[in-house]
């Protein structure tokens, strides 16, 4: 039997107790969770990471595409004239070849993500890093971000979750995947060579994108609330111009792709130095030397360190562990820690841990569907050889994994996840699942083994179903395992 | 013993085991199997009532079925038992006798918990947990040593218990997420009722939601959306057998039978579980083609019920209960009972239909009769320790 803080360390910290997970975590549950952060759940790859690779396929896909798409439009109508036109510019054989070529990534991705989860033994540090790649989200329904999401996780986040916040920012500014998702690879300064030779040949203007820095001014570091103005957002667009990926740029039209420059590393971070913007910057009354590439570095630097950032993410990762609306002398705490260490999230973490607010019953608490389908599957103790059906859960509860929709990622309340349709999915879950161990294990042992004591409810209700399968079901949609 | 095996009213003499000398057809390798595990205690005496009997009526109340030949009455078997009326196919294979009914059955286990009756059910033995692994699986064991090879696959996420040992044996199910049977999601509701009001709230929305959206549109075969669909399983176990290389065996469960509220008489809750039954083994039937005169399909329950209609119009769990045979290979038409009586010092514990049939007798029947699994390894080894249970036999056309 789980003791009551064992419990609410592999639940509310993890993503729920393995059987066995009793013995790991033993009588010092707290020592549990701080041992799991002593070493980084992953380095950086060495090389060429496997996004960029991907990426380059993506690009020879759309090229293909293109002239196919070309090639098909200058073709003479076929002699049966009631055949359906193909509408110009569209290749369907290319656009299925596309779709198959991101489909097929996107699967395995969501497949490891999900594998992983299911069987780590340093389940904090997992929801860290789903933490991490929520706060710093891509959507995989931008094209083709579901073919590179869970790439930009591994590379970016996972290697920094327990390193220092500007490690971890910097990373996640850089990698494509959030380039690609936050418009930044063509972004480019009025003033620079790039805009000027675009005004001199074709009388048009390109300019500033400034998705990338409002999100990272409101989403990723200070928040909604931190104080920046209109300006500032313009100001950090144009220290982050020339921020953009290497390899030829406009697919293929030759006038684009000579704007960029020197083209980099095909699908990694390049910085295209005719695209920046000359000059000196101002952020919050900051001023930044024209520095070309390490502006950018600069910038993000100070907003790392920024006392609303560190409120900022105290808040959500309270919210994120212990209770929809934060005690507020937590996050103070948390953030206190944060700036004290110079943004060492490590330290942050301690103090969550410490915390007698962190260790509070009753849980307050409701999983995301995400969270609910993994900790069953770490509840029956095995991982399905198919994937697919988490991922077609998930999608049907509303929460198809990497596609929040939103650079803000999924919301973390329970309003936004205990709907009626949604909770109905779960039992359906439940039962699927339960259906799966068939009589095979013991509901009322297993769960004392993986949520401790049940509330008297649920015990009857498990003791009075009317089989293994059904008292599993009951298990897995009680409020205890929907609850943490 | 004059109660036991005497007599119904009207007089009526029983139809008492194996009736006839009939010679067994011979097993053969192309004898098919299909065990359907109904789980959670299938009520017998409303699957099988044995209208005759005075106090039948009177035990069940508003639960009693209506005499053969009236609205909604059972429909008659011999006399003397009835089937539901939902069973129109079941009853259809009994006229041409296609269709065996055994009654007054149970496992040797007397307690009443679903899982331990389950597991004693599968296990085979006298006691839960005896053996750890199933009865099928080591008759397979069994055949295998003697130079047979024949396999078996359950129709199901997992493989059940009774399938479960030394031989590897797979499963299959349809990879979509299933819906939940309306029993489950009654017992989810009451515990979020008594547990969490928030919980509570937000699914009954959705259920009353459900209800407006009607259940037209996810209506499944087998019955509609109560209880796990039955049909599905059994086409997909007629596809499995009808293969040429594929297995031989195939064992399926259904839940849903714990009716402990509101079970309905000729219409009601077990009314739509029947007849997703009735449904899932005609489909076997039609499915299965020529191959059905070489099959024999076996319908168990882990126990019935109380005698007796309980205060909330339902059935408690009980002891003895009904198990069906039914295929082109079994000799049917014939309901197999040692009638032990209704009346109230006839019931054990007085409050069930006493067992006076061991389900291993039947099982073992079966076995020997269609597969050629000898009497010595059934008693020996596939049902350890069974030496005192003697086979059915004539269970074959």
């Amino acid at each position: 039997m789980l003791t009551k803080d064992a419990a609410i360390a592999a639940n509310r910290f993890g993503l729920g107790a393995r059987p066995g997970d009793a013995r790991s975590i033993g009588s010092d549950a707290k020592g549990w969770l701080t041992g799991q952060l002593e070493h980084p759940p992953s380095s950086a790859p060495a090389g060429a990471p496997e996004s960029a690779r991907v990426l380059a396929e993506v690009r020879d896909l759309r090229v293909a595409r293109q002239v196919a798409a070309q090639a098909r439009a200058n073709l003479v109508r076929p002699p049966d004239s009631n055949a359906p036109a193909t509408p110009p510019g569209i290749d369907q054989q290319a656009i299925r070849e596309f779709g198959s070529f991101v489909r097929e990534r996107y699967v395995a991705q969501t497949a490891e993500r999900h594998r992983l989860a299911i069987e780590t033994d340093r389940p904090f540090v997992e929801r860290l890093v789903h933490f991490w790649s929520n706060h710093f989200a891509v959507s995989a329904d931008k094209q083709p971000l579901a073919a590179l999401a869970g790439l930009y996780e591994q590379e970016a986040i996972r290697p920094h979750v327990t390193g220092n916040f500007y490690d971890l920012l910097l990373s996640v500014e850089r990698h494509p995947a959030m380039i690609l998702y936050l418009d930044n690879q063509a972004s480019m300064g009025a003033s620079s060579q790039a805009a000027t030779l675009v005004r001199r040949n074709r009388g048009g203007a390109l300019g500033l994108n400034e998705n990338l820095a409002r999100e990272i001014l409101e989403l990723h570091t200070l928040g909604v609330d931190g104080g920046y103005t209109q300006a500032d957002v313009t100001e950090f667009a144009k220290v982050l111009t020339g921020w953009s990926i290497g390899g030829a740029l406009g697919e293929g039209r030759p006038a684009l792709a000579r704007l960029g420059g020197d083209l980099g590393k095909p699908g990694e971070f390049h910085f295209r130095a005719p695209m920046h913007e000359p000059g000196d910057k101002t952020i919050l009354s900051k001023r930044y030397r024209e520095h070309g590439a390490d502006e950018g570095e600069d910038v993000l630097r100070t907003l790392a360190l920024h006392p609303k950032t560190a409120s900022h993410l105290a808040t959500k990762l309270a919210r994120h562990f212990v209770a929809d609306e934060p005690p507020a002398k937590l996050v103070e705490r948390m953030a206190n820690a944060y700036l004290k260490s110079e943004g060492e999230l490590t330290s942050v973490y301690r103090t969550l841990i410490e915390a007698d607010e962190s260790w509070r019953e009753p849980v307050a608490k409701f999983k995301t569907p995400h969270d609910f389908a993994i900790s069953a599957y770490r509840l029956l103790g095995f991982t399905p050889d198919n994937l697919q059906p988490v991922t077609a859960f998930l999608t049907q509860a509303g929460q198809r994994p990497y596609a929040p929709g939103s650079p803000a990622g999924w919301p973390d309340t329970a309003a936004n996840w205990n709907g009626g349709d949604a909770l109905l999915k779960r039992i359906e879950f439940a039962t699927a699942a339960g259906r799966r161990v068939g009589n095979n294990l013991n509901p009322t042992t297993r769960a004392g083994e993986v949520l401790g004591a049940l509330g008297e409810h649920t015990t009857m209700s498990i003791r009075g179903a009317e089989s293994g399968a059904q008292a599993f079901a009951l298990l897995l949609a009680s409020p205890e395992f929907q609850r943490r | 013993m004059t109660t036991r095996r005497s007599v119904l009213a009207g007089g009526a003499t029983l139809t008492l085991l194996a009736p006839f000398a009939r010679l067994s057809a011979a097993p053969n390798a192309d004898s098919r199997f299909v065990l359907v595990i109904l789980r959670g205690g299938l009520d017998g005496l409303a699957a099988v009532p044995p209208y005759a009997e005075p106090a039948y009526a009177q035990l069940r109340g508003s639960l009693a079925l209506a005499k053969p030949g009236t609205q909604d009455g059972a429909l008659d078997l011999d006399g003397t038992f009835g089937l539901h009326p939902a069973l129109e196919n079941l009853h259809a294979m009994y006229r041409a006798h296609e269709a065996l009914v055994l009654h007054a059955a149970a496992t040797p286990y007397r307690e009443r918990s679903h899982f331990d009756a389950q597991n004693v059910l599968e296990d085979g033995g006298t006691t839960p947990n005896a053996s750890g692994g199933g009865w099928l699986n080591r008759a397979l064991a069994a055949l295998a040593s003697a130079g047979d090879s024949r396999e078996a696959i359950a129709l199901a996420d997992s493989v059940p218990l009774v399938l479960r040992g030394e031989l590897a044996v797979t499963s299959w199910a349809p990879s979509q997420m299933p819906e939940t049977d309306d029993d489950t999601l009654a017992r989810v509701r009451r515990l979020y009722e008594a547990a969490d009001p928030e919980l509570a709230a937000s699914l009954n929305g959705a259920l009353e939601a459900r209800e407006i959206a009607g259940d037209a549109g996810d209506a499944r075969m087998g019955g509609g959306r109560g209880g796990q669909a039955i049909a599905p399983l059994a086409s997909a176990a007629a596809r499995f057998l009808s293969s040429a290389d594929g297995p031989r065996i195939a064992v399926l469960d259904a839940n849903g039978w714990d009716t402990h509220a509101n079970q309905g008489g000729a219409q009601g809750t077990l009314a739509q579980r029947l007849r997703g039954l009735d449904l899932g083994l005609q489909m076997l039937k039609t499915e299965l083609g020529a191959h059905w005169l070489q099959t024999s399909v076996l319908v168990v329950t882990e126990f019935g019920r109380t005698a007796a209609v309980n205060g909330t119009r339902g059935t408690d769990h009980g002891t003895a209960g009904c198990a069906f045979l039914c295929g082109g290979a079994v000799a049917g038409g014939r309901v197999v009972a040692d009638w032990p009586g209704l009346a109230a010092r006839d019931l054990h514990e007085g409050r069930d239909l006493r067992a006076t049939t061991d389900l291993r007798a039947l099982f073992k029947g079966v076995l020997h009769e269609r597969f050629g699994v000898s009497e010595s390894a059934l008693a020996r080894t596939v049902f350890p320790s069974s030496d005192s249970v003697e086979p059915l036999d004539g269970l074959s056309a």
